[in-house]
């Protein structure tokens, strides 16, 4: 996943990061002679000297230097796993143990391996604390030169804790070539923090305005620590003005991610519900096993997914159509076997079909084992979208979201636009006369059945994503499913969406006070006190309808 | 259904009877019949049959409300579970400093939260007499608040079973919260003595099996006494038009109401009796499976016959107890097969096939 950040969509074009990559390559195949320059080959010598004052001056020297390798010898350096070879006077790294020894390989020449016979012939390069600081300040300034706008950003960032006058310096002098709007406004925060240390009263005052704007966590402790320690009133009370303002600013996004948090939890009550406002709303019957029809289409999911094992990517839009389908057929089969001969007998039906999604768990629990099945998440389905440092709206939560609203969306108009969805409202609403005008009513119960019990299904594999899958998965849903249909009003898409969405948020926004369980539980009993004041839901059906 | 005027007809005197001489003769056959001897049961089984017993008084508390007044509560384990929990609590304070951290007040798993005093709501529950209240009042006031909600304002039928589970659930997840006090998912176990007794001794758990067979005929008559009675008669008709009835002139919710609090006060009963022969008390016994699977109990033995649920409870529990052990993964297939089955095929239950048999006889 190359693109994960909204501010690099522009720039970040396939070809450019292949032709990197390429580079890259090609670098790391070169022989040590091509590129390298005074300051690169006498870092190398430094950090062969075998106390820190040396290591140090290396790293400075490597920040300096222009080379390539630069940086994959201070990440290595920094991961601890760069060796010097005593003898050879050569710096490498442990490529395999062997035996007594090891096979190691040159950090310089890639394909130039040595045989160390003892363990004593090579001595890792130690580095301390404040060494380790200072190798991060040279990754950093290394990777303000990146191409890549994203590694840029990320290096401005890491730079806000040691900024200096130096820095400012080489600050505004990477300002006037930035081109990335991202990264100019990161350089500009970078140095008015400068300033903020550094600087006389009237550059301080300035470079508070500046920050103001911005979100990062570095900017607010630079502000802070203003705010805290500064000697001049006039700076210390401009600095907490501004933490004042990111605060109320940090406050609206965290509101702003409660929302998306909770549409998204809401979109998953509406998928595992909108299945049964179908079954339940527009039959009327009631299919206590449809969480196992959720269940299905996740392990529907988890057999599309071990059928193709190297096409993870594309293996749920296989599985959306095969989840409907095997949810659906059996949710036909269940219609045609068992709750055809209940109708009119709601409770009956309740119970047959809870021994139906006994009969449905234990089966899956002998064919796929007890345990939980892993699928995997394809490439796309994660990553972020990083809006700005404390609002990022995660991929697989948004996916869920418009996948919800693509689902309700082509329901709806089954229903509402359609024959067979003109047939399924005519039987629900006047069985006797849909018969008379040659509805074949029993067919359509059956297809509207497997219609809802296909939706289940599709919802299984939304969830399979998000949960274990395992022979459980189906139960955990039942409860909020009907929860969210009785809420909405029976009979009724809309309500079901709505009762679903703002669930989800109640559920987010009263989980920070209460905690996860108590918000759920504060939830079903709201449910049950709404239904004592509205026994038809949020938005009743209706007419005549309504009545049977 | 001219039978069921009197209190006790036939096949109550012939229930009433089998359970006494069932009774007598477990206990005979435990207490004289020596160890070893192929007639002698065990003290394990009568502790089990003893269960039966106190699942067969639930199953009368379900039969109640769903044969006689047509509501199916999907809810009717938490009044079971609310009821053991205090006996629980009763039989927790009288493990006293015996615990494994020796808190002479504390329960264990409090000392474990690092709790410094007993809870308010688990004041009084040292005294044997004030449990024993509260394993009635508990449920019946969770019931009546339940109740007069709900059918004041006409929540009937699929809805009523829908929230009684959703009821059920939400108790589920707060017992199983530690900050509740009621210690979390291993719910109240370790239990030593009842009123002095150790629970361990053989003479305790015989009189513990007495008395559920005496509780379950008491509550068998109590229930007979109130469908023979006018009461019964018009939850009946509730049970088949619930706006005639009402038309006619019967306040429906309040009679429904006051029947369903008796039925939940019963299944507390079955609870407090439940829980110091099984030893322990969690809040897996709130879990809306148990709750469904009673029903079914309920529906397999027959509805509207009180007997019936005995049977069901009794022979379900039975097949659950071989089935779990000698085969455990074909009991889910044999406990859906019978959901499924028995509603296509025996609405009526065992007690209708029985009826059937002497009909034709």
């Amino acid at each position: 996943m190359f693109c994960l950040r909204k501010y690099d969509l522009a720039k970040c074009k396939s070809p450019i990061r292949f032709i990197n990559i390429v580079m890259l390559l090609a670098v790391m195949m070169c022989s040590s002679t091509v590129w390298s320059d005074t300051f690169f080959d006498q870092s190398m010598s430094k950090l062969l000297g075998k106390n820190f004052k040396s290591v140090t001056q290396g790293v400075e020297l490597l920040a300096k230097s222009n080379d390539e390798r630069a940086e994959q010898v201070l990440q290595t350096l920094l991961a601890g796993d760069l060796y010097r070879l005593k003898k050879e006077k050569r710096l490498v790294t442990i490529l395999e143990e062997r035996g007594k020894g090891y096979l190691v390989t040159d950090i310089l020449v890639a394909d130039k391996t040595y045989e160390v016979t003892s363990k004593r012939k090579i001595k890792r390069v130690a580095i301390n604390n404040t060494l380790r600081t200072k190798i991060k300040a040279a990754i950093a300034q290394i990777q303000l030169t990146d191409t890549d706008p994203t590694k840029r950003s990320a290096a401005v960032v890491s730079l806000f804790d040691v900024v200096d006058d130096s820095q400012i310096a080489l600050f505004e002098k990477m300002y006037e070539h930035e081109k990335n709007d991202r990264v100019r406004s990161l350089i500009a925060f970078g140095v008015a923090i400068g300033h903020l240390k550094t600087g006389s009263v009237v550059e301080k005052i300035t470079a508070i305005k500046t920050l103001e704007d911005s979100l990062e966590p570095a900017v607010r402790n630079a502000l802070q620590a203003t705010a805290d320690n500064e000697t001049d009133k006039s700076v210390a009370a401009a600095a907490t003005k501004a933490l004042g303002k990111i605060d109320q600013k940090i406050d609206n996004y965290a509101l702003m991610e409660t929302l998306f948090f909770g549409l998204s939890l809401g979109s998953v009550l509406v998928l595992a519900a909108i299945g049964l406002a179908i079954t339940f709303g527009v039959m009327g019957v009631i299919n206590m096993a449809h969480g196992e029809l959720i269940m299905l289409g996740a392990y529907t999911t988890y057999v599309v997914q071990l059928i193709m094992p190297n096409n993870i990517g594309a293996s749920l839009f296989v599985a959306v159509p095969a989840a409907f389908l095997v949810s659906g057929l059996v949710g036909i089969a269940i219609e045609r076997g068992v709750i055809r001969h209940l109708y009119g007998r709601p409770l009956e039906t309740l119970l047959a079909t809870f021994g139906l999604s006994l009969i449905l768990q234990q089966t899956v629990r002998t064919v796929f084992s007890p345990l939980n099945r892993s699928v995997e998440t394809p490439d796309w389905m994660s990553g972020a979208l990083e809006i700005n440092p404390v609002f990022s709206i995660t991929f697989n939560r948004l996916y869920i979201i418009i996948f919800c609203l693509i689902v309700f969306a082509m329901l709806f108009f089954v229903l509402k636009k359609t024959t067979l969805g003109l047939k399924v409202r005519a039987v629900s609403q006047n069985r006797a006369m849909a018969r008379a005008m040659g509805v074949r009513s029993e067919w359509v119960d059956a297809l509207t059945f497997g219609l809802g019990s296909g939706v289940a299904g599709v919802a299984g594999v939304a969830l399979s994503q998000l949960t274990n899958v395992g022979p459980n998965l189906g139960q955990a849903y039942i409860i909020d499913s009907f929860m969210v249909v009785v809420f909405g009003g029976v009979g009724n898409l809309w309500g079901t969406l709505v009762a679903g969405m703002s669930l989800g948020v109640a559920n987010k926004i009263l989980e920070p006070m209460s905690g996860a369980v108590l918000a759920k539980i504060l939830v079903l009993i709201f449910i049950i006190l709404f239904i004592q004041k509205k026994p038809r839901g949020l938005f009743p059906q209706k007419g005549r309808g309504a009545e049977g | 259904m001219h039978t069921d005027k009197q209190l006790f007809d036939r096949k109550s005197q012939v229930f009433l009877l089998v359970l006494a001489v069932v009774t007598v003769a477990v206990l005979g056959l435990n207490i004289l019949v020596p160890e070893g001897s192929a007639l002698h049961v065990s003290t394990y089984t009568v502790t089990l049959l003893g269960k039966y017993l106190t699942f067969a008084l639930l199953a009368i508390a379900v039969d109640l409300v769903w044969g006689y007044m047509g509501i199916l509560s999907l809810g009717h384990g938490a009044f079971f579970a609310l009821g053991g929990y205090a006996m629980g609590m009763y039989l927790m304070r009288q493990i006293g400093d015996r615990g494994v951290y020796g808190d002479p007040i504390l329960p264990d798993f409090m000392v474990f939260l690092d709790w410094k005093e007993l809870p308010w709501f688990w004041q009084g529950f040292d005294m044997f007499w004030f449990a024993m209240i509260m394993v009635v009042l508990v449920p019946g006031i969770l019931a009546f608040v339940f109740g007069w909600l709900a059918f004041r304002s006409r929540v009937t039928g699929v809805y009523l079973s829908i929230i009684t589970q959703a009821m059920t659930y939400a108790l589920m997840l707060a017992f199983y919260r530690n900050e509740m006090g009621f210690g979390g998912n291993n719910g109240l176990t370790d239990f030593k003595d009842i009123l002095g007794f150790s629970l361990q001794s053989n003479s305790t758990r015989l009189t513990l099996f007495a008395l559920s067979a005496v509780f379950l005929a008491l509550g068998y008559i109590a229930c007979r006494y109130i469908v023979t009675s006018k009461l019964g008669r018009v939850c009946m008709a509730i049970r088949d038009s619930e706006d005639r009835t009402r038309f006619i002139g019967y306040r429906v919710d309040k009679v429904k109401l006051w029947v369903f609090v008796f039925s939940a006060a019963l299944a507390g009963i079955a609870g407090a009796l439940y829980v110091p022969q099984v030893g322990i008390i969690n809040p897996n016994e709130f879990s809306p499976l148990n709750s469904i699977e009673l029903v079914v109990w309920v529906a397999i033995g027959g509805r509207a016959t009180l007997y019936g649920a005995v049977i069901g409870a009794v022979a379900v529990n039975y097949a659950k107890s071989y089935f779990t052990v000698a085969m455990p993964e074909v009991w889910l297939f044999a406990l859906g097969g019978l959901f499924v089955l028995g509603t296509l095929y025996l609405p009526k239950g065992i007690a209708g096939l029985m009826n059937r048999k002497e009909a034709v006889a």
